[in-house]
């Protein structure tokens, strides 16, 4: 699903976030991605949805080489993939129901098709009851949730999030991960790039660790691995 | 594996016109004052516009009355035997004088035409009487004014004419003077112009700003390039048309009085200003889509240097 190889990413200051990763994502598989500050996580995921374009070395996703890709056809990526961040990035003029349609209605989606799937998604998400609601009248927790029913609302095949929980309290944390749990279930393969040890120790998945530019480890069921 | 690498190109929905038109009505109350502003600056553009082309055309077609009026000038070929010059002349005269639409020849010999010159431009002239270089010439005129084009065409091609001339001296002055009243014009104009899709972009600057995050979204999830281009190219054209407004109805009220109180006065005389038909429909449509183009042109800046895609 996800492949990279020998991936190069220097930014025009000279910093380089990815100094070589070449990794192999399968399909349904959950990832965590750990590593300290400035390790040049956001960077490669960010590489994942070509918000960055790779200096040199191929990334690929759900078979687009995204080195060949035009930016016209940038929009046909993102249609696979669904995107997370820390800071929820929902528009606060929308309700939760038109957030999380909005997603639907700039692809030019079927009206009809888009209140169906997004009342699925936020039932998934536990938000049914609270679809009138805006944004600055939710919690954190349930904001992230808002924000994890529009990226899967198109029905991706791939979510990719960037320290998901990195805002949240420990407990709203693992009611992310338990809907993150639920999406891979489903088969959605998962990356999620993350500083939360206890998440990583205890629900166990593969987790590749980024050093320097560098993965310094890829391990199945591994745990965290950094102290304090 | 090829379906993959295929663009997002469905084509535009009613649904997603409606939203496009929608949004961009939305973002023209948003931005009230810079909105307020480049419709402002666009119309005291086209305000100008207006009135310039309806002067440049009236001017114009004076120009072209004037030059239909006055007579043509024939110069006759020198032929050195007097004799045959002067039979050949006899023919001529009688070939143009039964041409239809003339209604008077007069001949005048080249030592009169030298005269003539001597007359307006000075005696330093005379030095010519030794050997005279002018031609004899025919003054032509025709029954109609319209006719005299027509006229000095026929003539150009008898026999023994050297040079056919009609109107140009008297109407240079008028042309040269319609020449620098459109280059002041043109100037003017592009000034205005500058300045119109420098407000109109930087107001489609601000939305796109204001609307930083959505586009963000839109941009994440997948939305095709033009899909978040067109609300604001739109906005842009809103501006334009908005603007063009007050100066198709300034112009139109404008005309419709001055010809309503000219055109009696100018009856019977050879002097007239055009009809407001069809001219307000072409300087309306004018400003019409001037008014657009600055707007698209406008927009289409901004959002080709702050939508990079
Ligand atoms: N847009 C950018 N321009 C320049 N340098 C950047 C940019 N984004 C990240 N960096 C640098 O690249 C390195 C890796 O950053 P990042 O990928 O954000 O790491 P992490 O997410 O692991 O904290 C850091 O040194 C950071 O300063
Ligand atoms: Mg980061």
């Amino acid at each position: 699903m996800i492949q990279m190889n020998n991936v190069v990413k220097k930014y025009p200051n000279g910093v380089v976030a990815a100094n070589g990763i070449s990794i192999d994502i399968k399909k349904g598989e959950f990832v965590y991605v750990v590593g300290p500050s400035g390790a040049g996580k956001s960077t490669f995921i960010k590489l994942m949805y070509r918000e960055e374009k790779p200096t040199s070395g191929d990334v690929v996703i759900a078979g687009m080489n995204l080195s060949n890709l035009k930016n016209r056809q940038v929009p046909q990526l993102r249609r696979q993939l669904g995107v997370v961040f820390q800071d929820f990035k929902l528009l606060p003029r929308l309700n939760v129901y038109e957030n999380v349609a909005f997603a639907l209605e700039v692809i030019e989606e079927n009206p009809k098709d888009i209140r169906k799937r997004v009342m699925e998604v936020l039932d998934l998400v536990g938000l049914k009851h609270k679809v009138r609601m805006f944004p600055n009248e939710l919690s954190g927790g349930e904001q992230q949730r808002v924000s994890i029913a529009r990226s899967i609302v198109n029905m991706p095949k791939v979510v990719i999030a960037d320290e998901p929980t990195g805002n949240l309290d420990p407990e709203t944390s693992w009611e992310i991960m338990n809907i993150f749990e639920e999406i891979n279930s489903r088969g959605t393969t998962i990356v999620m790039a993350t500083h939360n040890r206890e998440i990583v120790n205890t629900i166990r998945k593969r987790v590749i660790a980024i050093e320097g530019g560098l993965i310094v480890r890829d391990v199945y069921g591994g745990d965290y691995g950094y102290e304090g | 594996m090829y379906e993959m690498y295929t663009e997002v190109t469905t084509a535009m929905k009613g649904r997603t016109i409606r939203r496009h038109f929608r949004e961009s009505i939305k973002s023209l109350g948003r931005n009230g004052w810079m909105t307020f502003a480049s419709i402002s600056a666009v119309t005291v553009t086209l305000l100008l516009v207006g009135v310039f082309t309806i002067i440049m055309m009236n001017l114009n077609k004076v120009a072209d009355d004037i030059e239909k009026d006055v007579e043509v000038k024939v110069l006759i070929e020198i032929i050195a035997d007097p004799a045959e010059a002067k039979s050949a002349e006899a023919k001529l005269m009688k070939d143009i004088k039964n041409l239809p639409g003339v209604s008077e020849v007069v001949y005048s010999s080249k030592e009169q035409e030298l005269d003539l010159l001597i007359e307006s431009y000075g005696e330093d002239l005379s030095l010519f009487e030794q050997s005279n270089p002018l031609n004899n010439v025919l003054y032509v005129k025709a029954k109609e004014p319209q006719q005299t084009v027509n006229v000095a065409k026929k003539i150009e091609k008898f026999d023994n004419v050297n040079d056919v001339k009609y109107g140009e001296e008297k109407v240079g002055k008028l042309f040269s003077f319609l020449n620098t009243s459109r280059n002041v014009g043109l100037v003017l104009i592009l000034g205005l112009l500058f300045t119109a899709i420098f407000l109109i972009s930087n107001t489609i600057r601000i939305t796109i700003i204001a609307r930083k995050d959505e586009i963000e979204i839109m941009k994440l999830v997948g939305a095709t390039n033009s899909f978040v281009r067109i609300p604001f190219v739109i906005e842009g054209m809103w501006l334009g048309v908005l603007g063009s407004i007050v100066p198709m109805t300034i112009v139109s009220i404008v005309y419709v009085n001055i010809f309503k109180v000219l055109q009696p006065k100018l009856n019977g005389e050879l002097l007239q200003i055009l009809d407001v038909t069809p001219l307000l429909y072409q300087v309306n449509a004018l400003i019409l889509v001037m008014g657009i183009l600055i707007g698209v042109w406008g927009s289409f800046m901004s959002v080709r240097k702050f939508l990079k895609v």
